[in-house]
């Protein structure tokens, strides 16, 4: 069934690089990624690829074939003709590290910019409810595996990297968007913020990053241009600005509570994106160490049993002190006692 | 080496030279579209500072292009909505009322930005394709942020489309006076759905039907309407390019019929 097929992958590293030709045995079935694993077990060992879940969850495999942003795991190799080069280089938008592997850094920067959930005041942590029909919206963006292949394509970064400071792209616009629409955060500016730090009018709806999302997921109809609609309201609308004016509204909107005080820094790829170490408040974390100052060999020798918790080392689970019940069973047992019993 | 505008102090990227290393045909699109475009501009601008040929009488029929045509030097019975503009002088088109709130409210559509600013302005023609211009902010700053002005061209526009609609329903005029259906009169419901699905399915339109809110489940009414329009705005592109196409028509159609080069075909009186 296998046939030999024609390949250009673009090998190289910061100094420079350039596609070379191979030929690869491929079988009925495969992906692009198949034939990258094939290349390295036969010819070409050193060839420096990610990749991680071979199933498109993980988002480490996004290079580009044939030009277009694609997930290497997902592009079957049947979507091209027998005697079709097939080219494969690594994203554009980022540095390149070496061969498909590019730094990916920017995306971190901008995703550590963006303003995190606001718990909603009074609500305790397990005691939040929420209606399906409203983190409906919400939830199509949750689905992203942050393969940044929205952020490579996008042409305001992609062709101009001296925007790479203002804008944070769409993987981080409909971060803004799924918090603005989420029904218990309680951050009220974030359209403003999208606008004025995450440079959402540099977004020119052209939807190319709704056309490589693996996802599917709607960026530009459900999540950027909402977003443009909703700050619209806020600093465009006549209407709307004349009845907050007369009503006085703009004061109800939070604004001394500290809710919307600006958020994090202002704009700007600060660190290892620029190409100098870290410079933002946090720091590197160190490794976790054994007990005697080492790093552990292996993790069968390490003293604890993973990576560390979240939550702390002293915390134990099930975790005591909550107040989540299931709405459909009744609160028969005291919040103190969750956790203790039946469990 | 890198192919791209670099900034200062930032990591060079993988050194390609091609403009993109996409194998389709990925010029087609915004070729056609511009073509589309070009064309419906040229056709536009000929058409409104004709000033003859926009009304056929013995229907009612009105070309859009010229509604509501309130001009004193408006053809008799074209007015239906009172001449109060004295007579136009001929650099101004008789459409003076409607032309700039549906000109502008397709200039700043949300589509439109979309398929012109890939096939008219290049930025970017394709996905994944270097643009060629050296300097790019987008809707950041003039002229470009007076996109951000779709919503009271949406406003507007909602008000001509009603008076299309108004139209629309004068155009079933028979030959004698009374009831009757013609060719034109289909033509023109055709281009009033058309148009009504357009504007229906604008961003503008889901937003403000309930896009806007935070709760969907304190508005079971709106959210309705939401999901309503959201089905249609799934389509707007389809609404926007076959509203174009059935303008044309219709203004050609009734060209022709008023210019007397063919005569309406009667289903009904
Ligand atoms: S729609 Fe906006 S964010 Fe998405 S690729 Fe185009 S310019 Fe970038
Ligand atoms: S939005 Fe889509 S394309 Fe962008 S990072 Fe998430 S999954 Fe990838
Ligand atoms: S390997 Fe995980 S998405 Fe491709």
């Amino acid at each position: 069934m296998g046939s030999t097929r024609k390949f250009r992958v673009w090998r190289g590293d910061e100094n420079g690089g350039d596609l070379q030709d191979f030929q690869v045995e491929v079988n009925e079935g495969e992906v692009v990624l198949d034939v990258i694993h094939r290349l390295q077990a036969t010819q070409t060992p050193d060839l420096a690829c990610r990749w991680n879940c071979k199933a498109g969850k993980c988002g480490s495999c996004s290079m580009e074939i044939n030009g277009m942003p694609k997930l290497g795991c997902m592009t079957r190799m049947s979507t091209f003709t027998e005697d079709e080069t097939v080219t494969i280089t690594p994203l554009r938008t980022f540095p390149v590290i070496r061969d498909l592997v590019t730094d990916v850094s920017y995306n971190y920067e901008k995703a550590r910019e963006t303003p995190a959930f606001a718990p909603p005041a009074g609500v305790a942590p397990g005691d939040y409810r929420m209606q399906q029909v409203d983190v409906e919206r919400s939830q199509e963006f949750r689905k992203c595996i942050e393969c940044f292949l929205c952020q490579n394509t996008c042409h305001v970064v992609r062709d101009h990297e001296e925007n790479k400071p203002e804008f944070s792209g769409p993987r981080y616009f409909i971060r803004a968007a799924e918090l603005d629409m989420h029904p218990l955060d309680a951050k009220t500016d974030r359209k403003e913020y999208a606008q004025a730090s995450m440079g959402m009018g540099y977004c020119n709806i052209t939807k190319c990053c709704t056309e490589v999302c693996p996802e599917h997921i709607k960026i530009t109809d459900n999540a950027i241009i909402p977003m443009k609609e909703r700050v619209i309201d806020r600093k465009f609308d006549p209407l709307v600005w004349l009845g907050r004016k007369i009503l006085r509204r703009d004061q109800l909107n939070g604004q001394g509570q500290g809710l919307d005080a600006p958020s994090g820094k202002p704009a700007g790829v600060t660190g290892h994106a620029k190409g100098v170490g870290p410079t933002s408040a946090r720091l590197p974390e160190p490794p976790d160490l054994q007990e005697d100052g080492k790093l552990a060999l292996t993790e069968i020798t390490f003293d604890r049993p993973a990576a560390p918790s979240p939550f702390g080392e002293d915390v134990s689970f099930p975790m005591r002190g909550t107040s989540y019940v299931h709405p459909d069973r009744q609160r028969e047992t005291s919040p103190e006692d969750e956790g203790t019993q039946a469990h | 080496m890198t192919t791209t505008a670099s900034r200062p102090g930032a990591k060079p990227r993988a050194a390609i030279a091609a403009r993109t290393l996409r194998t389709d045909r990925w010029w087609v699109p915004p070729l056609g579209i511009a073509a589309i475009l070009l064309f419906f501009i040229a056709y536009a601008t000929v058409r409104i500072f004709m000033a003859k040929w926009y009304f056929v009488p013995e229907h009612n029929y009105l070309t859009p292009l010229y509604s509501p045509c309130v001009a004193e030097n408006c053809v008799p019975g074209s007015s239906h909505f009172g001449t109060w503009l004295p007579a136009l002088p001929f650099f101004i088109p008789l459409g003076i009322i409607a032309f700039p709130i549906v000109a502008g409210f397709r200039v700043t559509c949300y589509y439109y930005r979309k398929s012109g600013y890939r096939s008219l302005w290049a930025s970017p023609q394709a996905c994944a394709v270097k643009e060629p211009h050296t300097k790019y902010t987008g809707e950041t700053r003039f002229p470009l942020i007076f996109m951000n002005a779709h919503r009271y061209f949406w406003y507007l526009a909602f008000a001509v489309l009603l008076i299309n609609f108004y139209d629309a329903a004068l155009g079933f005029k028979g030959t004698d006076g009374g009831f009757g259906i013609g060719l034109g009169t289909v033509i023109i419901w055709v281009n009033v759905l058309a148009l009504a699905g357009y504007t229906l399915s604008c961003h503008v339109c889901r937003h403000i039907t309930g896009g806007r809110l935070k709760h969907f489940s304190k508005h079971p009414l709106r959210y309705k309407f939401w999901t309503f329009v959201s089905k249609l705005n799934a389509k707007h592109g389809t609404y926007a390019m076959t509203s174009l196409f059935t303008v044309i028509l219709t203004d050609a159609y009734i060209m022709a019929v008023s210019a007397g080069w063919f005569s309406d075909l009667r289903f009904i009186n």
